[in-house]
């Protein structure tokens, strides 16, 4: 199993939940296993062409996936997936 | 044990310890030689002129200290006194720690005068000042030449909100000697719940008015500066080029674009951060300076190419944000300023360091310059600043 870490923005899709556990072999597979999970996160991650949005991070562990092999990236059993998307709140008005 | 004169002593020390020259010293620094020079004197004698280039350890200390200043025992290290006879015994101590390669500047800093070579006549901090920074001024690896370049150095804050305010605070505090504040708001009640610059008697006011006088009440030995205007690309380049390092807390994608923009058009060194509810995310975007042996990382491009569509993330006003959260994130980014200004530890280049309030947990990710970003990467698009307005999808600011 690996373990999804849900960003705040996204847990009011997934029950609250800031981790969510999947079975996948591959970083594409295990945002598959979330959406089904949880119906309708996966658009927020994903565009029309399947990639993952731009202003949308997904390490796996440590590294982006970017510099390993995008959503194809094998997954061993415990690795982590972080999803960090960009968030603007500084909460000022400059 | 025989007894023996200092003159004797000395003699005999002279025979052991190799002496070196101001010529020769001149020479090695001049040639780039790679040499740990130590003025050994009082600290009293060191303010008023060292030898440019030189590390100021007082004889009494200097056992005690050597390891922190150089720990290789066979690299070249030149001790310098007064007039060349406390470096001696110096110089000894040295060698009995085992360094091989010590050598005592014959003359010291008397004969480095008389020969005409240039000398340092260092800032050095008041007694106000000393006593002020005291608990830095212990610490080797901050010190009074930390503390000096603190002093010496200009910070720009976008916004001083929920992350303006503890940064600020602590820069302040720590001696950062200018402080721009980039906010054209006004105190509201809201803020308040985490906004501790601002005091409720200031409801109402200009932000910058309310830090400004917060801040100087805090340390009146800084200088800060207000700057009560909307952030745009007219005014960005002259605001920021004014200081050595910015640091983010606006609240909005076009300011983030703009700020990443333009400190990267001026090579400035930008200490991100964003909050939302419960979550924080901070990093340091470092401009590549290879003439400072700066290799730089990252851009907030190379992380974020495009901002999301309008509407698509909430905002920190409609979902809220946990007002301690801030406090945690804005004092990092005070830390982060810090060890850029004094030259210590691991900035947060390439690492974004992620922290959840409610499951209290620390994470670093990498991230990677991205070789086709639009500004940073090795074919550029993003040469000036653009409308960031309509880059992020939004109405043009009225
Ligand atoms: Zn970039």
């Amino acid at each position: 199993m690996s373990t999804i870490y849900i960003p705040t923005p996204l847990r009011r899709l997934t029950n609250k939940q800031s981790r969510v556990q999947v079975e996948a072999a591959t970083v594409r597979e295990a945002l598959q296993a979330l959406d089904e999970a949880f119906p309708g996160i996966g658009e927020r991650l994903l565009d029309a062409n399947g990639e993952v949005k731009r202003f949308i991070n997904v390490f796996v562990n440590d590294d982006n996936i970017h510099t390993l092999q995008g959503l194809d990236t094998p997954l061993n059993p415990n690795d982590k997936i972080s999803i960090v998307p960009a968030m603007a709140g500084g909460t000022v008005k400059a | 044990m025989t007894r023996i004169t200092r003159d004797q002593l000395l003699a005999r020390l002279r025979q052991e310890i190799p002496e070196t020259t101001p010529w020769e010293v001149a020479d090695w620094l001049r040639d780039g030689k790679e040499i740990t020079l130590i003025d050994i004197r009082e600290h009293e004698e060191w303010v008023q002129g060292h030898v440019p280039g030189a590390r100021h350890v007082s004889r009494g200390f200097l056992e005690l200290q050597i390891e922190m200043v150089q720990p290789d025992r066979e690299a070249p290290i030149v001790l310098y006194c007064a007039g060349g006879v406390r470096s001696l015994l110096a110089a000894h101590n040295l060698q009995e720690l085992g360094y091989t390669n010590v050598y005592s500047m014959a003359g010291g800093f008397s004969a480095w005068i008389n020969a005409g070579f240039e000398f340092e006549e260092p800032r050095f901090l008041t007694p106000a000042q000393r006593e002020r920074y005291a608990r830095h001024l212990i610490m080797p690896d901050i010190g009074e030449a930390g503390q000096i370049k603190l002093l010496d150095s200009k910070v720009l804050l976008i916004g001083a909100g929920g992350l303006g305010s503890p940064a600020a605070l602590y820069l302040a505090a720590a001696g950062v000697g200018t402080l721009g504040i980039v906010d054209f708001d006004r105190v509201d009640r809201t803020n308040l719940q985490r906004q501790i610059l601002h005091s409720e008697s200031e409801i109402g006011e200009l932000k910058v008015e309310s830090a400004i006088r917060r801040l100087h009440d805090l340390n009146s030995d800084i200088e800060i500066k207000g700057h009560p205007v909307a952030l745009s690309s007219e005014n960005a380049l002259d605001i920021l080029r004014e200081y050595d390092i910015v640091l983010n807390g606006s609240d909005n994608f076009p300011t983030r674009y703009l700020v990443n923009d333009a400190c990267h058009m001026l090579g400035i060194p930008l200490v991100d951060a964003s909050i939302f509810m419960f979550e924080g995310q901070v990093t340091v975007y470092q401009p590549a300076n290879p003439a400072k042996g700066i290799e730089g990382g990252p851009c907030y491009r190379c992380l974020y190419p495009d901002p999301p569509p309008p509407g698509e993330v909430p905002s920190c006003a409609e979902a809220g944000v946990f007002g301690v959260l801030p406090g945690i994130i804005g004092a990092i980014q005070a830390v982060e300023a810090i060890k850029l200004i004094v030259g210590i530890g691991e900035p947060l280049v390439g690492r974004l360091l992620m922290y959840d309030a409610l499951d209290q947990s620390f994470r670093t990710l990498n991230v990677q310059r991205d070789p086709n970003c639009p500004l940073c990467g090795d074919n550029p698009t993003v040469t000036e600043l653009i409308d960031y307005e309509q880059f992020c999808g939004l109405p043009p600011r009225s």
